[in-house]
């Protein structure tokens, strides 16, 4: 991963270029472009229905824009076939606003999935790195045997991030990471998410609506105003 | 660089080259797993001419030292430290404290009565069910308001009217099998004629009230349970109670009434074109003519045998849809508890009729009914 990247200095690990996304007659972006550097806490901001999601979407490569380019690491993704998509996708992490962890599966079966998905293990192997996504996310090795649904707001979020890096991926897509959380939890949550980004060099880019995870955390921010993104650091956009 | 990995045959020597991803974990195990099942006394763990390594092969290969050297193998690590080393030692320290570790399995005679516990407990659960839907109905009776009549009607109309076609057809075939059955052992004895006693009672007694019943428990049994389940999963009916409404009142009611009314009507369908079916069959099978069919059909009925099944079709009514609500309020948490208690709710709710049904056959024959 790393050598590529020396090549001709450091490359974004995100570039967002001219992307235009319609609903019908409904216009959500207008040529929305941004790039966001490797190991950067990139924040996108913007009020309710202002498009967060969908650009989110977008860059997931989970909705194909109407015009413009994602480029993730240097490679368009808009242009991809699904295997090549499906290789992409693996090189990322994703948490979802509510979570999105199974609940018919324990929460080591959520963290293993994707690990499963692509191989095929021993037991006792699944078993260590379940235990390593935990500790990773500061969770109890007990919360392996528990469902989702036995499992505080604050406790679900880590477990997202913890299956969210079962791939060790290099770039991490938060969605709402601290929304419904008490502020000491979304402070706890924070701080975890600087100490990854610190000791492993994460890329990540976060959506959220809460001020005080974007003080805390973000580098750098885009906000979604009247189609447009504008984006700096944060103090300046205040 | 790619990813290598040599393994001496005798489990002595592991070398890794290369950047090791976690797609090259199966590799990896499969060289750990080797060592460990040779059984080598000592390992040589040569790492100097690896790479980055991502989190999950340096945690596995971390852990695989520390186990071998625990089972008292003397592993040998050649190279540089790993950069991860740190950042494990960091985790294990933030490490949040245990939970006490999960109470012990208990034994056969502890299973055994634990699940006599469980079955004691629901047949309480469900005998307060009960009660409670009386209590709501008696106190909704008190006022038309509180009945919510276009709830009911819109599950007489779901549960009811819907069902007709179905619950027809089945009724028609089985008279059909019947008869053609009957027909075949009758004829011998020259008896024949008596199919038509077999199937119009066999219909109107017994057959088209169960039959109707286990289509009932099929359809709307489990779309009771899937229904409110889901409310229960997105916390609707906590929305409901926290308006000052009760879920009883508001949910199981109307469902309870509603199939209480349905089931005998499509009892009354189902009756009919079994008879239909069947003298249908006779007319084929055994040249009996319109007029002699229904000779034979007036001669066969008791006044009180359409009764005997038309009684117990509210009955098997009320059976299926308070075992259907109540499994459905039962839902929590999980997608799977959801399919697995409207599972439930179909085939208790089929048990529970047979079962009724015997009692009933039981009753009215002491009662000479």
């Amino acid at each position: 991963m790393g050598s590529a990247a020396q090549v001709g200095g450091a490359r974004p690990a995100i570039e967002v270029r001219g992307i235009v996304n319609r609903f019908g007659e409904q216009l959500v972006h207008d040529g929305v472009s941004f790039e966001v550097q490797p190991g950067e806490i990139f924040g996108i901001v913007g009020g309710s229905g202002s498009g967060k999601s969908v650009l989110l979407r977008t860059i997931l490569g989970l909705r194909t824009p109407n015009a413009g380019q994602v480029l993730i690491g240097g490679r368009d993704i808009t242009g991809l076939d699904a295997q090549q998509l499906r290789e992409v996708k693996r090189g990322y992490g994703v948490t979802f606003q509510h979570g999105a962890l199974f609940s018919s599966q324990t929460i080591a079966e959520n963290i293993i999935l994707p690990v499963a998905e692509h191989m095929y293990l021993d037991e006792a192997t699944h078993a260590a790195l379940v235990d390593l996504r935990l500790l990773m996310v500061g969770l109890p090795l007990a919360t392996a045997a528990k469902y989702p649904s036995q499992l505080s707001g604050g406790m679900i979020k880590r477990a997202a991030l913890a299956r969210a890096l079962a791939l060790d991926p290099q770039l991490l897509f938060l969605d709402e990471p601290t929304a419904g959380l008490d502020p000491i939890a979304a402070t706890a949550f924070d701080e975890l998410v600087l100490y990854l980004r610190h000791t492993l060099q994460l890329t990540v880019v976060m959506i959220t609506h809460d001020l005080d995870t974007l003080a805390r955390t973000c580098d750098r921010v885009a906000v979604l105003v009247d189609r447009k993104v504008i984006v700096d650091t944060l103090p300046r956009i205040v | 660089m790619g990813f290598a990995i040599e393994c001496a045959h005798n489990g002595s020597r592991i070398a890794l080259r290369g950047d090791c991803q976690m797609a090259d974990l199966p590799r990896l195990e499969g060289a750990m797993a080797t060592a460990i099942a040779v059984g080598a006394p000592a390992i040589d763990l040569d790492l100097a001419d690896a790479g980055e390594f991502d989190l999950g092969p340096a945690w596995l290969l971390q852990r695989f030292v520390i186990e071998r050297r625990a089972a008292g193998v003397q592993v040998t690590v050649h190279g540089p430290e790993s950069e991860h080393d740190a950042f494990f030692g960091q985790i294990l320290a933030r490490a949040p404290p245990q939970d006490a570790a999960p109470p012990a399995e208990p034994g056969w005679l502890a299973r055994i009565g634990l699940r006599l516990h469980r079955i004691w407990v629901e047949a309480l659960v469900a005998l307060a069910f009960g009660g409670r839907v009386l209590h709501t109905a008696a106190r909704a009776l008190r006022s038309v308001r509180r009945l919510r009549i276009p709830a009911i009607v819109r599950h007489l109309h779901e549960t009811g009217v819907q069902a007709i076609p179905v619950v027809g057809t089945i009724a028609m075939l089985i008279s059909v099998i019947i008869a053609y059955i009957g027909a075949q052992q009758l004829k011998p004895l020259g008896a024949e004629a008596y199919t038509v006693d077999l199937v119009v009672v066999g219909v109107l007694r017994e057959m088209g009230v169960l039959l109707t019943a286990i289509m009932v428990a099929g359809r709307t049994g489990s779309a009771y349970a899937a229904e409110i389940g889901v409310m229960k999963l997105n916390e609707e009916v906590d929305a409901l109670e926290a308006m000052g409404m009760s879920a009883f009142e508001v949910l199981v009611l109307p469902r309870v009434i509603a199939l209480v009314i349905a089931m005998p009507l499509l009892t009354i369908v189902a009756d009919t074109l079994g008879i239909l079916g069947g003298g249908l069959l006779t007319r084929f099978l055994l040249d009996m003519s319109w007029p002699q069919f229904i000779n034979r059909v007036d001669a066969a009925i008791a006044p009180t045998t359409f009764w005997a099944g038309m009684v117990k079709a509210p009955v098997f009514g009320a059976i299926i849809a308070l075992t259907g609500t109540l499994r459905g309020l039962q839902v929590q948490d999980s997608s799977r508890e959801l399919g697995r208690l409207t599972t439930v709710a179909v085939v208790q709710s089929i048990f529970l009729v047979i079962f009724a049904d015997a009692l009933f056959a039981i009753f009215f024959l002491e009662i000479d009914f």
